[in-house]
């Protein structure tokens, strides 16, 4: 359970212990559907294909009930809760070897391969699919729709319940952290100079942590490419820099930009800069980890 | 008219660099932008005009004279107008040295195996290639061997990067086949300049032997022309230059093709004189590339390949008609 409960190390505050007993609750005790709850009987042999519904499935699932997860949910790098997904056997998204699993529900994501997810259907195996989050709130119907997708809707309720009391404590604490004054302008910037706006998850934290985004004063709502050159005219107060999914020996002109000397002399560099983990991949309740660690980051 | 050729190059280079640094996505006029190029006020601009334009403006320039110097170089030593480090493989090659440099990590550890890894790339496809279809070699038989080597550097170049642990890498390839100079700093300047500067150093010093070439190798000998040393040094020169230009900037062909051979004409035909006004040339056509890129597509870092291939290879194709011409008449 090492991957559950592991915290940001050092913060002032416990956002996620609530989340994290649920979830040893949900996975350890592994409570049973409530009896008559469900119309029909809860699937038994789950398979999910998509490193998100990996998260959300690995919180809400009984014991046994999900069969594979994701190649990536093994990946510690993207995934939070790596040492449970661990426990399970991976799957890399193709349709034989998720068909030969015999699964009776297949949880894909939005962008899942297209082709994948036809096959499977014609074969007859039952997919749902899971759209991506793009906000905070976006975040507590996915945990409502895997919950009614698994048979597990009251342990998905009592989650949401901590999500929601974890997001308050938060709110709380930015504003003991900030005293009312306005935060600062920051911008999320990844490889090949990719920026997040505020239509997006990554948007939404930057939003809930206090910070003004960039993105929005240049037009990006749902974000978009920055040239160098234009993200150091705007002169940001603060730098989240997009980390790669890994930190692989491999090298790319795309992160190379990154290192750009005239980004490291700007303004926003020299007041430190935060980045973004595996807690801003998903949208799960991971996300509060991360926004908790923006804060305290982006308080001088 | 020859006289007045290198003045007038050279006020063309200082035009366009000084139109490089003035021009990016962001639009602020122009004192604002040359104050802060000049006065260090600390302001984002200052960081812009000095480490974002002014480095790529000078691997314009500089990688331009480069490879304008070893285009007309291997044009001269070939005795072919076809020669040319992009279009014969050279600098596909030199991009294959560079992208093992740093999938390996070597670049990493050592700045300097950067460059130095495209040099041997560089290095290995020019001999390749004056084994196969050296000065006696013909048209034909070069424009093959350049065939040769591109498939086989693309296609390392291609599984390099798709083996690459980052999943950003594959997307790579495009860069290195059709090169940019988008984003450049002055640590690519430090890596490129002094290899590029030696290379032409090496390069300049056989303008002579090269003039004395187009008599013949016979001839040449007679008038006391190492044959030996000339080849050594045309392609461990040519290797520094499209090694090193290639390693920073990735694959930028066709210079090399199209500005010996618009400047042939007032040169007289002349290698020693065609020499130093294809440095010019080639810095002025990189520039000026440059330049275009930015404000067709500004801001979507249109590569510069595309627009050099777009005016090269029409080019290129002219001077192979013209070459048949020749030779049936």
């Amino acid at each position: 359970m090492s991957g559950v409960t592991q915290d940001g190390g050092g913060r002032p505050m416990s956002v996620f212990a609530r989340v994290s007993d649920a979830l040893i609750l949900a996975l350890g005790l592994g409570l049973a559907a409530l009896p008559g709850a469900a119309q029909t009987a809860p699937p038994t042999r789950v398979v999910s294909m998509n490193l998100c519904t990996d998260q959300l499935a690995l919180m809400l699932a009984a014991p046994g009930q999900l069969i594979s997860v994701s190649y990536l949910a093994h990946d510690g790098a993207v995934a939070p809760l790596q040492a449970a997904a661990r426990a399970l056997p991976a799957n890399h998204g193709l349709a034989e070897e998720v068909y030969l699993l015999q699964p009776d529900l297949v949880l894909a994501g939005r962008f899942s391969t297209v082709a994948t997810v036809a096959m499977l259907q014609r074969l007859g195996v039952p997919v749902i699919r899971f759209e991506p989050e793009n906000s905070l709130d976006d975040i507590e119907a996915a945990l409502r729709q895997m919950g009614a997708a698994l048979g597990r809707t009251a342990q998905a309720e009592a989650l949401i319940e901590d999500f929601r009391a974890d997001r308050a404590r938060l709110a709380a604490h930015l504003a003991e952290r900030r005293h009312g004054s306005e935060g600062p302008r920051a911008v999320l910037y990844s490889s090949r100079g990719w920026t997040g706006g505020s239509e997006t998850l990554s948007g939404d934290i930057l939003r809930e942590a206090g910070l003004r985004n960039l993105a929005d004063d240049l037009g990006l709502s749902w974000g978009g490419m920055v040239a160098l050159e234009s993200l150091l005219l705007a002169d940001p107060d603060r730098l989240i820099l997009g980390q790669p999914a890994r930190n692989p020996e491999g090298w790319s002109e795309a992160r190379a930009l990154l290192h750009h000397p005239a980004l490291r002399h700007s303004r926003a560099y020299r007041a430190g800069v935060a980045a973004n983990d595996r807690d801003w991949v998903c949208g799960t309740p991971f996300v509060l980890q991360a926004i908790a660690r923006l804060i305290d980051e982006t308080t001088p | 008219m020859t006289r007045l050729l290198v003045p007038a190059l050279a006020a063309l280079v200082a035009l366009l660099f000084l139109a490089s640094i003035l021009i990016g996505p962001a639009s602020v006029p122009l004192t604002d932008s040359l104050s802060a190029l000049i006065l260090a006020d600390g302001g984002p601009m200052t960081l812009v005009m000095r480490e974002l334009r002014l480095p790529r403006a000078v691997l314009a320039a500089v990688i331009g004279a480069g490879l304008g110097l070893s285009g007309a170089v291997m044009q001269g030593y070939l005795r072919n107008p076809l020669a040319e480090p992009g279009l014969l493989g050279v600098s596909g090659a030199a991009a294959l040295g560079a992208v093992l440099a740093l999938q390996t990590g070597l670049a990493a550890a050592l700045a300097l195996a950067l460059p130095l890894a495209g040099l041997v790339g560089a290095f290995i496809a020019v001999l390749l290639l004056a084994l196969l279809a050296g000065p006696a070699g013909g048209a034909l038989t070069l424009i093959l061997a350049g065939i040769g080597v591109s498939a086989l550097s693309g296609a390392g170049l291609a599984l390099v990067l798709n083996l690459s642990p980052d999943p950003f890498a594959a997307q790579e390839i495009v860069f290195w086949l059709m090169g940019s100079l988008a984003d450049r700093s002055w640590s690519h300047v430090a890596l490129a300049l002094p290899l590029i500067l030696g290379g032409a150093t090496l390069l300049l010093t056989q303008a002579r032997a090269l003039s004395a070439l187009t008599l013949g190798e016979d001839a040449a000998a007679s008038m006391g022309v190492s044959l030996g040393r000339l080849r050594a040094t045309v392609l461990l020169g040519t290797a520094a230059i499209v090694g090193a230009a290639t390693a920073v900037a990735g694959s930028i062909g066709f210079i090399g093709l199209m500005v010996p051979h618009i400047l042939r004409r007032a040169t007289r035909g002349d290698p020693a004189r065609l020499l130093p006004v294809s440095a010019l040339g080639g810095a002025a056509l990189l520039l000026a590339a440059d330049i275009a890129v930015r404000l067709i597509l500004p801001g979507r870092d249109l590569k510069l390949g595309v627009l050099l291939a777009i005016l090269g290879a029409p080019f290129f194709l002219l001077l192979i008609l013209r070459t048949r011409f020749a030779q049936n008449a």
